[in-house]
C-alpha cells in the first residue's frame, strides 16, 4: 500500500490547532472585540508604536508568524478534508488550492514580518 | 443455476446527506465548520501585519476597519468558534495519546480534557495581562 | 384475558431476485417489557413471516452477528430492548455503510479481508525456547492493549464511522483497533510488519476523529483511540525512517 503524505499536513494542522485552541479566544476577544470596543484600560493598546515595536522583537515576529502561518495550515487541512466529507474529492487541484492558500498566507506575512526590521 | 452465477446483487446505500443522519454527526459538522473562523482570522491578521509594515497611516486604517460594527459582529462569531474549537480540540487529544499512567492510576481521558481547558484558560489570562502591560 | 400490547416494527427489507431497491416492510408484534429487538425480529420470522433474513447468534453481545441499524443508530439487535423504543415504530435496517445482501443481512467479505491484513497475532520480537518460560508482563503493560483485545468484530464502528462510509476501502476502526492491539501488546515485535497498513492512505489516514465510532461499541474498545495514538507513530516513521540504518517500513 502507497505510504500517504499527510503526515506533513497533519502536524502542521496540530500545531496550529493546539495554538488556535490557546490563544485563539484571547487573541480574537483582544483584537476584535475589546480593543474596538474600548473594553480596555487604555485606549492605546494597539497603537502603531506599541505594535511596531512588539513586532520588531523576535519574540514578538515569532508569535505573530506562528499565529498566522498555523492557524492558516490547520484550517486549510481542516476545510480540505470537510470538503472530502460533503462530496468533493482531495483531487490534486483541490489540494493546490487549499494548501495553497496556507502557503500563500504563510510568504506574504513572512515577507511583511521581516521587512520591518529588528 | 449453474455453479459460476450467484443470485447476490448487493445493494450500496447512497451516502449523500450522511452528516444530516444523527445528531453526533451534525456536532461533528459544526467542529469541523471553525475551521473557516479560523482561517479567516488568520486572513485579517495577515492584513494587519501586512498594514503594519505600510507604515501608520496604513495601520490606522487597519484598526478603524476593525471598530466598524460589521467587523465587531464578525469577530464575535470568530469569538464563538474558537471557543467551539477550543473545546473540542481538548476533547479529541486524549484520543490521541496511549494510556498514562500516575502513581500506578490510569489518567482518565476526562482529566486531560480539563487539564488542557485549564491551561487554555492561563494562557488567555496570560495574553490579556501581557497585552495591558504597561496600560493604565 | 389481559390486553396483549403490540409494537410496529418496520424492518427495510430487500430481495435481489424480486426487487431493485430496499423497501420498507411493517409489522405489528406482541411486546413484553423484556423483549430484546433480537426477539422482535425472530417473532417476526417465527410466526408473521419466515422470509425475513438476519444474523444473530449468541443473543448475549459477544458473538458480534446481530449488528444492524435500529431507528437510524447501529446497535446490537440482542442488546437493544423494545422498551426503550416505545411508543415506536421501530425502524430496522441493515447495518449503515455495507452493501446488502438481503434484508438485514450485509456484505462482510472486505471486513474479513481486512482483518486477516494486519496479521492479527503475536509476532515474537525473537525465536524463544520453551525452557525459556512464559512471558511476563506488569498490570501497566497489560493495560497498553487489553481494552483492544475485548472487540467482537460487530462492526458497529463501521456503521458508526463515515469516513468508511465514504471510503470503503478506509481499513476502518475496528480493524485497526485490533492492528493496534497487537503493536501495544509487549509481547509483540511486528510493529513494522504492519506500518505499511498504518502509514497508508486507508490506514489512519483516512480517520478525521469523528469519534462515533468509540460511542457505539458495545464493547468499550475506544477504537477512536487505537487509530489516532497510530496518527503520531505514523508521523514519527514518516519523518523518522530516514535515520534508521536499514530504514523503517517501506
Amino acid at each position: 500500500m502507497k505510504r500517504s503524505n499527510s503526515p506533513i499536513f497533519w502536524l502542521l494542522f496540530g500545531a496550529g490547532g493546539m495554538l488556535a485552541a490557546l490563544f485563539g479566544t484571547a487573541l480574537v476577544y483582544i483584537t476584535g472585540v475589546a480593543v474596538p470596543l474600548n473594553f480596555t484600560p487604555s485606549s492605546e493598546m494597539m497603537n502603531y508604536t506599541r505594535i511596531h515595536a512588539f513586532a520588531q522583537h523576535w519574540i514578538g515576529k515569532g508569535f505573530l508568524f506562528a499565529v498566522i502561518a498555523l492557524f492558516a495550515w490547520h484550517a486549510v487541512h481542516r476545510i480540505l478534508c470537510s470538503l472530502h466529507d460533503v462530496g468533493i474529492h482531495k483531487t490534486l487541484g483541490v489540494k493546490l488550492l487549499c494548501y495553497g492558500c496556507a502557503m500563500a498566507i504563510t510568504l506574504v506575512s513572512a515577507v511583511s514580518l521581516l521587512s520591518l526590521g529588528f | 443455476m449453474s455453479s459460476n452465477t450467484s443470485a447476490r446483487r448487493p445493494y450500496v446505500r447512497s451516502m449523500r446527506g450522511w452528516w444530516r443522519r444523527d445528531r453526533f454527526f451534525m456536532v461533528y459538522m459544526a467542529r469541523e465548520l471553525t475551521a473557516f473562523a479560523v482561517l479567516l482570522y488568520s486572513v485579517v491578521l495577515m492584513v494587519g501585519v501586512v498594514r503594519l509594515s505600510q507604515g501608520e497611516a496604513a495601520w490606522n486604517g487597519w484598526l478603524a476597519a476593525l471598530r466598524s460594527p460589521w467587523s465587531v459582529l464578525v469577530h464575535l462569531v470568530f469569538l464563538l468558534s474558537m471557543a467551539v474549537h477550543a473545546k473540542s480540540w481538548f476533547e479529541i487529544m486524549p484520543k490521541t495519546m496511549p494510556a498514562m499512567f500516575i502513581g500506578g492510576k490510569r489518567v482518565a481521558a476526562l482529566t486531560i480534557t480539563r487539564a488542557g481547558w485549564a491551561v487554555t484558560v492561563l494562557a488567555s489570562i496570560a495574553l490579556l495581562a501581557l497585552a495591558c502591560w504597561g496600560q493604565s | 384475558m389481559t390486553d396483549v400490547k403490540t409494537i410496529e416494527i418496520q424492518v427495510l427489507r430487500y430481495r435481489p431476485e424480486q426487487e431493485n431497491e430496499p423497501v420498507w416492510q411493517s409489522y405489528s408484534v406482541p411486546y413484553t417489557e423484556d423483549m430484546s429487538v433480537l426477539q422482535g425480529l425472530q417473532h417476526i420470522k417465527d410466526d408473521i413471516d419466515g422470509t425475513l433474513s438476519f444474523r444473530w447468534s449468541c443473543r448475549m453481545a459477544i458473538c458480534g452477528s446481530c449488528g444492524m441499524m435500529v431507528n437510524g443508530k447501529p446497535h446490537l439487535s440482542c442488546q437493544t430492548f423494545l422498551r426503550d423504543l416505545l411508543p415506536g415504530p421501530v425502524r430496522i435496517e441493515a447495518l449503515a455503510h455495507f452493501p446488502i445482501e438481503r434484508d438485514l443481512v450485509v456484505s462482510v467479505d472486505k471486513f474479513v479481508e481486512k482483518l486477516e491484513s494486519i496479521k492479527p497475532y503475536i509476532i515474537p520480537k525473537e525465536a524463544r525456547e520453551l525452557a525459556q518460560g512464559e512471558y511476563l508482563q506488569t498490570p501497566a503493560q497489560l493495560e497498553q492493549f487489553e481494552q483492544f483485545a475485548s472487540c467482537i468484530n460487530c462492526m458497529l464502528c463501521y456503521s458508526a464511522c463515515p469516513q468508511f462510509g465514504l471510503d470503503p476501502d478506509f481499513i476502518g476502526p475496528g480493524v485497526l483497533a485490533l492492528l493496534h492491539r497487537y503493536n501495544a501488546d509487549s509481547r509483540d515485535g511486528g510493529s513494522k510488519e504492519r506500518m505499511e497498513i498504518i502509514n497508508a492512505q486507508e490506514g489512519v489516514w483516512s480517520c478525521t476523529a469523528v469519534g462515533y465510532c468509540s460511542e457505539v461499541c458495545p464493547k468499550h474498545v475506544d477504537p477512536a483511540n487505537a487509530v489516532n495514538q497510530n496518527k503520531m507513530n505514523s508521523a514519527k516513521d514518516y519523518f523518522l525512517r530516514f535515520l534508521s540504518p536499514k530504514g523503517a517500513a517501506k
